[in-house]
């Protein structure tokens, strides 16, 4: 009897601790968990049906589950392979070229320069331009014609007599979307820069006076005091952009079209099956999709999640 | 303190029940219900939001409003992508059970999904209603009629893609005759490769689409318009011989295109052949639009004749309207319907688009000089239906044939893979 009213009372006292705050956070969990979650498991399950056609999509022909078929048939098919090995060159190409040149603008910057403020802005602002207003400029600038009908940047090697350098870009059929990664890198460079100036300027003078103090070389001053503490920052810039470039749609539609196969990324595919109501095939490229973003993304936030907890 | 967390306890529960009235609202933006006739306004659902399909809808317009003037017209026309960002947002209300008054589409095979779908009504009757069976000729009501036998919307213009557009000054200029005529493929091949020598690009094309269409006239030259047809209700083997040696002329073709087709949309591919950076175009006649606008002359600065191989064929394709299952206004859409069946709607229409109506009993005389001969083609040619544009294929078959051309086109495919893979395609 008496533990029991205890126990109640206990329980009165969990609620009210927690009630409050689970109350407030309810309608975020409720949306989160609705049109996130929800909508994950509503797509996988879309994914296993043998939905491909108009009729089934409205239920006027009846979808049965396929189990995983459209996902080996995907994953089997050349069409499919070709996607993803340009994901993956595409993904590899914006990562390295952005780190790189973003971490160049920034190590430059952060010497005592005049008119920092100002080359600051420069790099950054190509951000502030959206990919397809920037994809209708490089699609021009990116033009294939060679020789007498040559224009955009195969133009300005000629005009430089760089000659050799002329090459279709994107029509290339097996690293064509190299090219696209061209524009990116010229977008992205400087949030990265930003990113890692905000880094640097987070060390503290007296470490870098300590090191010199101690008869630190440049290179070893970099290598020993500035990179370790540069690394998490260089951590959230591969996914920012590693993220990013996995969902590449926008840019690949403004300079390409849908349905050139040399260009084709996953993403493309979705929109293609969507607008063909193959909403099955659509649905398993998405999933998919999430699958490889997640491989990225789950790793980072269990070690962040580890640190935190430190 | 008690005082605070109760009363934010209030606020959070107040929160939550304005979401969850929110979340019940969105069920008030139902249309409202359908069946009480509804006659007093129609949505139109169309691409037409600019250029000569802007005049085209409005000159449409104009007449609905004199023989309808108590239905109001309701412009639902959503720009961008060819139609492609139209079709994108139909499917998705189509999807929703929010389905427009009548919607454009391509005639033909195009319709087949929202068939299946249950999307779109028949309109059979309506052609009796409005007399339109003996005005459309009986070839046109063949390619509009369904495998059930009924027939799925009505059409507006009709417009040829087996045209081939030159630039005369580039022509003379390589010691070719404008005026040539070529009996087969072979004989405008003999052309090409001397312009090509000459050093301009003697064929444009543009994105994939375009190479479709290229195809499905090289396929309509080589195989005849029965072959051809042929290839769509299986009687011609897309895997045979014919189909292989109309793939290698296609191939032929390409290798006189421009290399930077991919990147670009037919008017620009259009416009190489305008300024004289290349010699010839195989486009679709809503072309004849664009050297209107920029003021130049049929005979005099281009010519335009059915590409080689093809003559006495009209490959047609013709946009439609549709009835939708479930509209909230479906006695507007029906009036709307009899005036796009109209020879008023028709003439006023075509007049300012460029194309010409598919009824045979408008007068011809005050159109323009191409039209005019377009429209006797109409009338004496064999129709064929366009693959290229719905007529022929539905979307998913066409997906896959535009898929395969672009790998084969892109140097990732041979010709015997790419001839599989189409052969793949039709199978379905």
């Amino acid at each position: 009897m008496a533990t029991a009213t205890r126990r109640r009372a206990g329980v009165r006292r969990a609620v009210r601790r927690a009630g409050a705050p689970l109350l407030l956070l309810l309608p975020s969990l409720i949306l989160v968990g609705v049109f996130v979650y929800g909508l994950i498991v509503a797509n996988a399950r879309q994914s296993a049906t043998d939905n491909h056609t108009a009729a089934q999509a409205t239920g006027q022909a009846p979808t049965t589950g396929v189990g995983l078929r459209n996902y080996l048939d995907l994953l089997g098919s050349e069409e499919f392979q070709h996607s993803l090995t340009n994901l993956v060159l595409y993904t590899v190409v914006f990562l390295v070229g952005t780190m790189v040149v973003g971490f160049l603008w920034a190590w430059l910057l952060d010497k005592p320069l005049r008119g920092e403020g100002f080359f600051r802005s420069i790099y950054l602002f190509p951000m502030a331009v959206s990919f397809i207003a920037s994809g209708v400029v490089w699609r021009w600038l990116l033009n294939s014609n060679q020789g007498e009908q040559a224009s955009g940047l195969n133009r300005l090697f000629q005009m430089i007599g760089l000659d050799a350098l002329q090459n279709n870009w994107w029509n290339n059929v097996s690293v064509g979307i190299v090219a696209i990664a061209i524009p990116a890198i010229w977008q992205l460079s400087g949030y990265v820069m930003a990113l890692f100036l905000a880094g640097f300027r987070g060390i503290p003078v007296e470490l870098r006076e300590a090191a010199r103090v101690d008869g630190a070389s440049e290179w070893k001053l970099y290598r020993h005091v500035l990179f370790p503490q540069l690394s998490p920052i260089a951590l959230s810039a591969l996914i920012i952009i590693g993220h990013m470039s996995l969902k590449a749609f926008d840019l690949i539609m403004s300079i390409s079209k849908p349905a050139n196969y040399q260009t084709k990324v996953p993403a493309v595919d979705m929109y293609v099956f969507k607008s063909a109501f193959d909403y099955a095939n659509a649905a398993a490229v998405g999933t998919i999709l999430l699958v490889i973003v997640a491989i990225v993304i789950v790793p980072y936030l269990v070690h962040t999640h580890r640190q935190d907890k430190r | 303190m008690r005082g605070a967390r109760r009363t934010s306890t209030i606020a959070a529960v107040a929160a939550v029940a304005a979401l969850a009235l929110a979340a019940c609202g969105g069920d008030g933006g139902e249309p409202e219900s359908s069946g009480s006739g509804g006659a007093d306004e129609v949505e139109v659902f169309t691409w037409w939001a600019a250029g000569s399909e802007k005049a085209g809808l409005d000159a449409l317009v104009k007449v609905f409003d004199e023989q309808h003037p108590d239905v109001t017209f309701v412009n639902g026309a959503v720009a961008g992508g060819a139609g492609s960002q139209a079709k994108d947002l139909l499917q998705t209300r189509l999807q929703a059970q929010d389905p427009p008054d009548t919607f454009q589409a391509h005639a033909g095979a195009e319709l087949q999904d929202y068939i299946d779908a249950a999307q779109i009504e028949p309109v059979t009757d309506l052609y009796d209603e409005f007399g339109l069976t003996d005005a459309f000729p009986p070839d046109l009501m063949d390619r509009l009629t369904a495998d059930d036998g009924e027939i799925y919307s009505i059409p507006s213009n009709i417009h040829r893609a087996n045209v081939v557009w030159s630039n005369r000054q580039v022509l003379t200029d390589a010691g070719i005759d404008p005026d040539a005529t070529y009996a087969d493929l072979s004989a405008w091949m003999d052309d090409l490769e001397k312009l090509k020598a000459a050093g301009v690009t003697p064929l444009a094309v543009a994105q994939a689409w375009t190479q479709v269409q290229l195809l499905e006239t090289v396929l309509l030259a080589d195989l005849g318009a029965d072959g051809y047809s042929g290839l769509w209700d299986g009687s011609t083997d897309w895997a045979g011989p014919e189909v292989k040696a109309a793939l290698e002329d296609f191939q032929t073709l390409m290798g006189y295109t421009n290399t930077d087709r991919d990147g670009l949309d037919w008017p620009e591919s259009q416009q190489l052949v305008i300024d004289g950076k290349a010699a010839f175009t195989v486009m679709g006649d809503w072309a004849e639009a664009s050297y209107e606008e920029q003021e130049q002359e049929l005979g005099t600065d281009y010519s335009a004749f059915p590409v080689p191989g093809t003559d006495g064929v009209f490959d047609f394709l013709a946009d439609s309207f549709t009835l939708p299952v479930g509209a909230p206004h479906p006695d507007g859409a029906k009036a709307w319907l009899e005036t796009v069946g109209s020879a008023e709607g028709q003439e006023a229409f075509n007049k300012a688009k460029g194309s010409i109506p598919a009824r045979t009993d408008v007068d011809m005389s005050t159109f323009g000089e191409y039209q005019q001969s377009a429209a006797e083609s109409f009338q004496g040619d064999t129709i064929v239906s366009s693959l290229a544009h719905g007529a022929a294929v539905p979307v998913a078959t066409l997906t896959a044939i535009t898929d395969a051309t672009s790998k084969f086109t892109s140097g990732a495919s041979d010709l015997a893979a790419f001839q599989s893979e189409l052969a793949a395609a039709n199978a379905g």
